[in-house]
C-alpha cells in the first residue's frame, strides 16, 4: 500500500516539481534540461517571462478566488438553512433528504452539461422561464457573455455541491446535545437567539472541517468549468491554465511550474486552515 | 388539536421552503430527462411536462457514438478501482489501526494530506509515468492514476472503523494461533462489511466521475470513459451540439448512480461525514 502511494502520489508529484524546473516540452519528456527558475520568473532583453509574468495566470488565480469565495460562502449559507430544515422531524423527510443527494451523485460533467442546456441563451428554459415572468426583457448569453460566464459556473457549482455542504451540516446538528435546546425552550429564548447563541458555537469545529474541505475541492476546480465554458480565458482557473499550458502548448516546463504554484498555494491554505481551526479551538 | 392562524402559516411556510428545496435538487435532472425524448426541432422548444416518450436519442448515442465501449470501459476502470483500493486498503488500515509501529501517526497525515492534491499537480509527472510504463491510451493508465484519490480515502476511513471494534476479537483469534492475514479474513471481513460497502460506493463514484485524468491519459474514443465521451460529444459543427444526444447519455450513466445513492443513502451519509468530520 505504502510503495502504491509512493508511486501513484510521491514520484508524480517530485517529477512535476522537478519538470517545473526545466525546459521539458510535453511531446518529448525525456530530453528536459535544467533551466532554474526560468519557467516562474525570468528577464530577457527588458521583458519578463514565465507563468509569473503572464497575465492570463494571474487572470486564472483571480478567477479561481473569485470562484472559491463565492461558490463556497453561498453553499454554506443554503446547506445550513437545508440542514436546519432537514434536521425538523416531519413527514417525507426521508424523501427529502433522498432527493437532495441526487445533485451530488451526478457526474460533474453531466451537471455541466445538463446546466450548459439549461442556460442555453436561445432555447434553455431558465431564459424562457426568467421572461415568461417578465424578470428580464431579453434572453441572457450565460454562458457566452464574458462578463456572466464566472456568475454561471458558481450557480452550477452550487446546485451541485450544496448538498454536501447540507448533509455534513446536518450529521454536525443531528450529534448536538438534546438537553441545551430543552433548556433554552423551558427558559423562553427566542429561537433566533438560540440559532445564534447555541446552535452556532456548538456545529462551529464541524463547520469549519466542512468549509476546509470544500474550499480545497474548489480551488483545484477544473472539470466543471472545462466543460461549461472551456478554456476560456475569462473563466479560466488555475487547474485549466496549467493543463492548457501541459497538453495544448505541450509547454511541459511552464505547465509544471503552474501545476507547482498551484499544489504550494493548497498547501499553504491547508495548514492557515488547520491552525487556524485549532488556534479557535484552544481558546474556547 | 387546534393551531393558531400563525402556526398554521408558520407550517404552510416550512413546507415551501421544503417544496423549493426539492424542486431545485431534483429539477435539472428531470429536465435533462424531457429533452432526452425530443428529437430534432421539438429541442428547440421550452416543455415544463413531458409530452410523448420517444427513445430515438437513446438508440442513436449508441448508433453515433462507440458510447457502449465508453460505458464498459468506465466500468471495467471503476470495477478495478474498487477492487484495488479495498484490497491494498484493508491490509493497510489494517496495519495502521492495530500494529504499534514509528511514524504511525505521522503517515496517517501523510495519507490525509494526500487526498488534499490537486490533481493537476501530478499531472505531468503522472504523464511522464504512465509514457513510461508504455500505458499511454489504456485504461491500465487511468485504474493506476485513480489510486491517487481513492485509496488514501479508503484506507483512512477503513482505519477509523477499525480501531473502534474491540481488540479482545483478535486476541482471542491469536490465542487460538491464526494468522494475522486469517484474522483479517475471518475475524474483521465479516464485521467490515458496512464499512467496505461504503467505501467501495464512493471509491466507485468516484472513478465513474473522474474527468481530467481521463480526458489526459487516452487519446482515441474506444478508450475513452463515460465522462470524456459525454463532454467531448459534437455534432457535424462545433456550434450545433446534439443535445437530444447528451441528455440521453446523461441520462443513461446517472440513473444507476441516482438508483446507487438513493438505495445506500444511509451508508453514503455516514461515509461522507466519517471522511470528514472525524478527519
Amino acid at each position: 500500500m505504502l510503495v502504491t502511494i509512493a508511486i501513484v502520489a510521491g514520484w508524480p508529484l517530485l517529477r512535476t516539481i522537478w519538470l517545473s524546473f526545466t525546459d521539458a516540452n510535453t511531446l518529448k519528456l525525456d530530453h528536459a534540461k535544467w533551466i532554474g527558475l526560468d519557467n516562474f520568473l525570468t528577464r530577457q532583453d527588458g521583458h519578463w517571462y514565465g507563468v509569473l509574468a503572464d497575465p492570463v495566470w494571474w487572470r486564472s488565480v483571480k478567477n479561481t478566488l473569485w470562484f472559491t469565495v463565492f461558490s463556497v460562502s453561498i453553499e454554506t449559507i443554503l446547506g445550513f438553512g437545508i440542514a436546519l430544515i432537514l434536521n425538523q422531524t416531519f413527514p417525507g423527510r426521508g424523501l427529502v433528504r433522498a432527493a437532495i443527494l441526487i445533485p451530488w451523485a451526478i457526474p460533474t460533467v453531466v451537471s455541466a452539461k445538463m446546466w450548459g442546456w439549461m442556460l442555453n441563451d436561445q432555447y434553455g428554459i431558465i431564459n424562457h422561464t426568467l421572461l415568461a415572468l417578465g424578470i428580464i426583457d431579453s434572453p441572457i448569453a450565460w454562458t457566452a457573455d464574458p462578463q456572466l460566464l464566472m456568475t454561471s459556473v458558481v450557480l452550477v457549482d452550487i446546485w451541485k455541491t450544496t448538498p454536501f455542504m447540507a448533509l455534513l451540516i446536518l450529521a454536525a446538528l443531528q450529534m448536538l446535545p438534546k438537553e441545551c435546546y430543552e433548556a433554552a425552550l423551558l427558559d423562553g429564548v427566542h429561537p433566533v437567539k438560540v440559532f445564534w447563541r447555541v446552535t452556532l458555537p456548538l456545529v462551529r469545529p464541524a463547520l469549519m472541517v466542512a468549509v476546509i474541505f470544500r474550499a480545497i475541492d474548489a480551488i483545484r476546480v477544473f472539470d466543471l468549468i472545462y466543460v461549461l465554458t472551456g478554456t476560456n480565458e475569462r473563466s479560466m482557473t488555475m487547474s485549466i491554465y496549467a493543463r492548457q499550458q501541459l497538453f495544448e502548448f505541450n509547454q511541459a516546463g511552464a505547465g509544471s511550474a503552474a501545476s507547482t504554484l498551484l499544489f504550494f498555494i493548497i498547501a499553504l491554505l491547508t495548514i492557515v486552515f488547520v491552525v487556524g481551526a485549532r488556534v479557535k479551538l484552544t481558546e474556547k | 388539536m387546534t393551531m393558531t392562524t400563525g402556526a398554521l402559516a408558520r407550517r404552510g411556510l416550512f413546507y415551501l421552503a421544503v417544496a423549493i428545496i426539492v424542486i431545485y435538487a431534483v429539477f435539472p435532472f428531470y429536465y435533462a430527462i424531457l429533452s432526452s425524448m425530443k428529437s430534432g426541432s421539438e429541442l428547440f422548444r421550452v416543455d415544463y411536462f413531458p409530452f410523448k416518450w420517444n427513445f430515438g436519442n437513446y438508440t442513436s448515442v449508441f448508433r453515433d457514438q462507440p458510447f457502449a465501449t465508453n460505458i464498459w470501459n468506465s466500468l471495467v476502470v471503476s470495477s478495478s478501482v474498487v477492487a484495488l483500493s479495498l484490497f491494498l486498503g484493508i491490509t493497510a488500515a489494517f496495519a495502521l489501526a492495530r500494529i504499534q509501529f514509528r511514524g504511525r501517526a505521522f503517515l496517517l497525515v501523510t495519507i490525509l494530506g494526500v487526498s488534499m492534491f490537486p490533481q493537476v499537480a501530478v499531472l505531468s509527472g503522472m504523464f511522464q509515468l504512465i509514457r513510461g510504463l508504455g500505458l499511454y491510451n489504456h485504461l491500465s493508465a487511468l485504474i493506476i492514476s485513480y489510486m491517487i484519490f481513492t485509496l488514501p480515502f479508503t484506507v483512512w476511513v477503513l482505519t477509523t472503523f477499525l480501531r473502534e471494534l474491540p481488540k479482545e476479537l483478535e486476541e482471542a483469534a491469536i490465542l487460538d494461533g491464526a494468522s494475522s492475514w486469517l484474522i483479517i479474513r475471518r475475524v474483521f471481513l465479516p464485521l467490515m462489511w458496512p464499512a467496505l460497502v461504503t467505501t467501495g460506493l464512493l471509491a466507485f463514484i468516484a472513478a465513474w466521475n473522474e474527468f481530467l485524468f481521463a480526458l489526459t491519459f487516452t487519446l482515441t474514443n474506444d478508450m475513452r470513459t463515460v465522462p470524456v465521451g459525454i463532454g467531448l460529444m459534437s455534432g457535424a459543427s462545433a456550434y450545433e451540439l446534439p443535445w437530444g444526444n447528451i441528455m440521453a447519455a446523461s441520462v443513461i450513466v446517472t440513473v444507476p448512480l441516482v438508483i446507487l445513492v438513493l438505495a445506500f443513502q444511509r451508508r453514503i451519509v455516514s461515509g461522507l461525514t466519517a471522511g470528514a468530520v472525524k478527519g
